[in-house]
Formats: C-alpha cells, sequence, structure tokens
C-alpha cells in the first residue's frame, strides 16, 4: 500500500501524503458527533449553577458545589438516594445472577434434535427483543390488569373473587421487572451461545465420547466450558454496565404504587430533571452516574485484561 | 478497540449460513450426522425422559413468548364488547375487521403512522449511508489525523454526558419539537461503523488499488467500488435500524411534546395510560359512524388500545422472520467485536 501511495503522489503530483480532502469528507460528520455527545460534556457546568431555563446560564446564580451537598445533606435526601441505588444494584444483580440462563437455554435447545422444533423455538423465544418497551407494557396490561386475561380466567376458574391488582402493587417489583427483561430478553441472548456451539471443535466430542462420556457428560464438560469465554467478556461487560438499567423499561411501568422499588437512577434522573424540573440537580447526578460509569468500565477492562490477555472494548 | 477481528466477515457474510445458528448445524455441529449414524451409541438410560423434559419446556417457554402476540390479534379483531371483558383467549369472537378502518381514521393516529413511516424511512436511510461511507473512509490511513478521529467516534459507544445535559443541548440547539431530532443524533453510529470498516478491511485490496490508479477519488472508490460489494453488512445494519427507529420511544418522550409529532409508540403509550383520551377519541369514532355502530363494532378504550398495539407490531412480526438470520448475523458480527 505504501508503495503504491507514494507512487501515486508522483503520478498525480501531489506533494502531501497526508488526505485533508479525505478529512473533510468525513468532517461533516465529525460536526454531527461534537455536538450529540460532545458539546454536552461543556453542560456538565450546569451542575455548579442554579440553572433557571428561562434566565440562561448567564444569569443564573452560581453555586458551587450546592447540589452535590446537597444530595448526602438531609436524611430523608440520603434516604431517596439509597433506595434509588438498592433498586438500581438490585435489578443489575438479578440481571448478573440471571446471565447464565441464556447459556443453559442454547445447551438444552442444541440437544434438541428436531430441526424445524428449533427453529421454531427460536424464532417465538427471540422475537420479543424487537418489540419496544411501550409494547411490552400493552401486553403486560392487556394480560394482567385488572380486567385483563389472568384475573378473569382466574375469576372464571373460581380462584378469585377480587381482581388482583398486578401491575399496581408496591410487591415483587424488583422480581417482576426481571421476569419481564427475561421474557424480553432470553431467547436473544441464547442466540450467541448457539452459534458459538456451533463453532466447536468436533473433535472435542469425538474423543470425548470414545473416552466413553454419555451426552450429559458431553454437555457439562465439553459444551459448558467451551462456552465460557463468551459468558466472561458478557459478564464483564455486564458490571461495567452496573449503572445502566435504561429508562424505558422502568419508564413505562411506573405508577404511583411502585414508585419507590422500581425508580433505578436512569429514571430518578429522568424523574428529577424532566419531570421535576430541576435542571441543574439532574445535571449533577447524569455527571456522577457518567463518571462512575467510565471508571466501572475502564475496572472491568483491566480485569479482562488481566485475565484473558484482551481488553473487552 | 480490541484487535480480535479475525473471524467473520466476508467469507461468512457474503454467503449467508441460512439461520444460522440452527442452519449451521452442517460442517461444525457436533451432533447432526453423527447422531443419525449411530443413536445407539449416545443412548443412555437418561435419555428419554429427558428428550421428553427439553422438548415440553421448550414448548412452554415458546408459548408464554408467542402466546401474547396471537392474544392481541385475535382480541382486535373479535367483538369489541366481548374483548373488552377479557373473554377472548384462543380464538376470534364475532370477527370483525371494522376496527382497523375506524382506528385509522382516528385524528391523531394518521399522523402518528406517518410520523413512524417518515422516521424509519428517513433514518434508516441516513444511518445506513453515514455508516457505509464513514466505515470506508476511516480505512482510509491517508486521512489527516484519522485515528484520532476515529477514537473520537467510538468512545461515544462507551461515554456520554447523561440524560439531563443531552437534553439541555438539544433544546439549545432548537431540536426539541422538531422532526429531525428523530433523525440527526442517529446518523453517526459507531457500532455500524465499526461492523461497516471491518468488512471493508477484509475486501480484497487490489479492488481499490486498481481503481486509484486509474486516479478515482474517494467518493467515486465508495460509490462505485466499496459500495455495490457491502451491501450483505449494510443489509444487516439496516434492519437493526429501521427496528429500532420503529420501536423508539425514549426520543420522543424526552425531546417531543407537539402531539403532531408523536409517532405510533408514543401514541400507544399516551392511550394505555390515560383512559381520558381514549374516551373522547372513542366517542370521537362513535359520532364518525353514527347509528350503523353496534355494540360488537363500536369503539372501547379496550379496542382502541389493541389495534393500536396490533398496527404497532405487525410490521415486526412480518419483518422479523424473513429477516431472521440478518438480525443472528448482526449480533454474531458484534460479539466478534466484543
Amino acid at each position: 500500500m505504501g508503495l503504491l501511495q507514494r507512487s501515486r503522489v508522483l503520478v498525480r503530483g501531489e506533494t502531501r501524503r497526508v488526505s485533508v480532502s479525505a478529512f473533510l469528507l468525513v468532517a461533516p460528520f465529525l460536526v454531527l458527533v461534537l455536538l450529540f455527545s460532545y458539546l454536552p460534556l461543556i453542560g456538565w457546568v450546569t451542575a455548579l449553577y442554579d440553572y433557571k431555563p428561562a434566565l440562561g446560564l448567564g444569569r443564573s446564580e452560581f453555586v458551587g458545589l450546592q447540589w452535590f451537598e446537597m444530595l448526602v445533606s438531609s436524611r430523608t435526601q440520603l434516604e431517596q438516594i439509597g433506595q434509588v441505588m438498592a433498586n438500581t444494584f438490585a435489578m443489575s444483580f438479578l440481571g448478573i445472577a440471571t446471565s447464565l440462563l441464556p447459556v443453559v437455554f442454547a445447551i438444552f435447545l442444541n440437544e434438541v434434535r428436531a430441526n424445524w422444533f428449533r427453529n421454531m423455538v427460536q424464532t417465538l423465544t427471540t422475537l420479543p427483543n424487537f418489540i419496544s418497551w411501550v409494547l411490552v407494557y400493552m401486553i403486560a396490561f392487556s394480560l394482567f390488569s385488572t380486567s385483563g386475561l389472568v384475573n378473569t380466567t382466574l375469576h372464571d376458574w373460581g380462584l378469585i373473587t377480587i381482581p388482583v391488582k398486578f401491575l399496581d402493587s408496591d410487591q415483587h417489583v424488583w422480581l417482576t421487572m426481571l421476569a419481564w427483561s427475561l421474557w424480553k430478553g432470553l431467547g436473544w441472548g441464547a442466540i450467541l451461545y448457539l452459534a458459538a456451539i456451533a463453532g466447536i471443535d468436533p473433535t472435542l466430542y469425538e474423543s470425548a465420547r470414545i473416552d466413553g462420556a454419555n451426552r450429559f457428560q458431553l454437555m457439562r464438560h465439553i459444551t459448558f466450558p467451551e462456552l465460557m469465554p463468551t459468558y466472561i467478556v458478557l459478564l464483564l461487560l455486564s458490571i461495567a454496565n452496573l449503572l445502566n438499567n435504561g429508562l424505558e423499561q422502568y419508564y413505562v411501568f411506573q405508577n404511583a404504587f411502585n414508585k419507590e422499588h422500581i425508580q433505578v437512577l436512569d429514571l430518578y434522573v429522568y424523574n428529577v430533571g424532566i419531570t421535576g424540573n430541576s435542571i441543574s440537580l439532574g445535571t449533577a447526578l447524569s455527571m456522577l452516574k457518567s463518571v462512575i460509569s467510565v471508571a466501572l468500565l475502564v475496572t472491568a477492562n483491566a480485569i479482562a485484561k488481566r485475565a484473558r490477555g484482551t481488553s473487552i472494548i | 478497540m480490541t484487535t480480535r477481528t479475525t473471524p467473520a466477515t466476508p467469507a461468512a457474510t457474503a454467503t449467508p449460513p441460512s439461520t444460522l445458528p440452527a442452519g449451521a448445524r452442517t460442517a461444525q455441529d457436533p451432533w447432526s450426522r453423527r447422531r443419525r449414524r449411530g443413536p445407539h451409541l449416545q443412548r443412555t438410560r437418561g435419555d428419554l425422559p429427558f428428550e421428553i423434559w427439553n422438548y415440553v419446556g421448550f414448548t412452554i417457554f415458546a408459548l408464554v413468548c408467542g402466546y401474547p402476540f396471537y392474544y392481541l390479534i385475535i382480541n382486535s379483531v373479535s367483538a369489541n364488547d366481548v374483548s373488552a371483558l377479557g373473554d377472548v383467549r384462543l380464538w376470534p369472537v364475532g370477527f370483525h375487521l371494522s376496527n382497523y378502518t375506524q382506528v385509522l381514521g382516528l385524528g391523531g393516529l394518521a399522523s402518528a403512522t406517518l410520523v413512524s413511516v417518515a422516521r424509519t424511512v428517513i433514518g434508516t436511510v441516513t444511518t445506513v449511508l453515514a455508516s457505509a461511507f464513514l466505515g470506508f473512509m476511516f480505512t482510509q490511513e491517508r486521512m489527516w489525523k484519522r485515528a484520532l478521529w476515529y477514537r473520537l467516534v467510538i468512545f461515544t459507544m462507551y461515554f456520554n454526558a447523561g440524560l439531563i445535559p443531552v437534553y439541555v443541548t438539544m433544546k439549545s440547539l432548537g431540536l426539541t419539537n422538531s422532526f429531525w431530532v428523530y433523525i440527526l443524533p442517529a446518523i453517526v453510529q459507531p457500532f455500524n461503523i465499526i461492523l461497516v470498516k471491518t468488512y471493508v478491511e477484509s475486501l480484497p485490496q487490489s479492488l481499490q488499488e486498481a481503481a486509484e490508479l486509474d486516479g478515482a477519488g474517494a467518493i467515486r472508490i465508495f460509490f462505485s467500488i466499496i459500495f455495490p460489494n457491502i451491501t450483505p453488512i449494510l443489509a444487516t445494519v439496516a434492519i437493526f435500524t429501521a427496528v429500532a427507529q420503529w420501536n423508539s420511544f425514549q426520543d420522543t418522550l424526552l425531546y417531543v411534546t407537539d402531539q403532531k409529532l408523536y409517532p405510533l409508540q408514543y401514541v400507544l403509550y399516551t392511550y394505555i395510560n390515560q383512559a381520558s383520551s381514549l374516551a373522547a377519541a372513542a366517542q370521537n369514532a362513535q359520532s364518525n359512524l353514527g347509528a350503523l355502530a353496534s355494540a360488537a363494532t363500536s369503539q372501547t378504550p379496550t379496542s382502541i388500545r389493541l389495534t393500536v398495539a396490533v398496527i404497532v407490531v405487525l410490521p415486526i412480526l412480518f419483518v422479523y422472520p424473513i429477516f431472521q438470520r440478518f438480525f443472528v448475523k448482526g449480533i454474531m458480527l458484534g460479539a466478534v467485536k466484543g
């Protein structure tokens, strides 16, 4: 390539090897990146002001670290933050605790011999991954609201007389949120492992079988360990994403009854900053979250480097 | 960025394995052929109960995943007075299709459908073109400060300033309550750029070199040499982008209060939560129909919700099974990148 470039330079009589015109072609896109990803960083200074949208930043009062102090100042505020962090970590750790399920799903589905059945299971179980959380909520609403399918069925069977409030309830919020995440993501999560299984060296199975291994021993001692590298990478990434539960799922399922236990950090930031119209406090929270997330990612990456010799990012 | 990008791309992707994991059971699959030759070798005593439980378990989970979609559909075509009671469970009762004609006639819904379709089409075209172009340009080693710009773009995959600072920025850029808030921030997608870049790098160098010797510039090379050769990866990018655009809800929630710009997802959300607006909509549909409405066909809040939900999910139900292999390929290429 190098040789070719030099000859080309000679042919066309160019003097520079570095192409500025190539940069100019991508520059408009770089402007978009700067505007939407880096310009907001300047907005972090908002956290140091008592920002009033009507006044603009220039005329808003400078308050220093007041918002950060406020987060830990009063007892009620501390309790609220504590609850939000408890929710955030609970959802994240429940996700991590169930992260082996897609592996198990893939190993067991791989044991199914009928192709048509495998394909059908795969299509149906991966479908929920491609609908929005609004639609998931619509499904939850149709099935579990007081006049929904589950309540009417239970009522018809004479098991209940008054409808159960599945959605407007503060009971088991963490677990129901986990259940919906699994419903949406389990089948899709398994796809990666199914592909990995297809790539396992068949001679491993052959030699194990010659040694007298049965089907379950092959699953346990060949397939499972072969999937572990993939699993570890995803596990480390989920540690890096400890604070990033996302907003949509919790926003759509949020209501006056379950608010205390559903409010994860992302939702809390939204509720404080947008619903509560407290831009400066929301910025302070956003900022803390971004900084801690990067620290987590760097840590996870360092672990990966030490353990596997390659980075995950 | 890691450099673990060895496998996959052209060889694997240019001729996509039919429905990957299942279809990939040719040379590499440990079970298929061997099993048929001598099942007696593997049969052990625990085998049959395991087989049965395996099939039963997967059948149940597949039903749990699939039934809700079926439930929405059969209810949307059933008599509205029956569906409102939650009594349609296994098949349609009092089949009729008038919900669709009536609901699409509701004021907000026609415009919401238009917004959804427009953002999906425009968003997909712009994102695919930008991903293709940037993925190609970032392979051009002569670009001034290429590594810096590339890192600048990729870094945004792992870091963002946060919800509220981005919100304030959008506001100061004048993008709130603008259709372009659905398009512009989504144009540069680092993940897609990595996919395309990896793909371009795996194309034979001679393609580009020949064109360069003939004096073709970057744009010319992109459109006449690169673009036609990277369509397999662009198909994957396109399908993921289209689904993301169609499903998007959060950007409307954050940046848009103008009802004319609500997409279907957002309208559905308001319909689920706001009984009052729904009742008004039902009323509206009623008066349009006049005396023709009967209990079975007149709109109820439930029937409107169900019908909108089906309109929202139907494109996914059609598109997903057909393009399943592109989705599967997408996640596998992503996994290679880590």
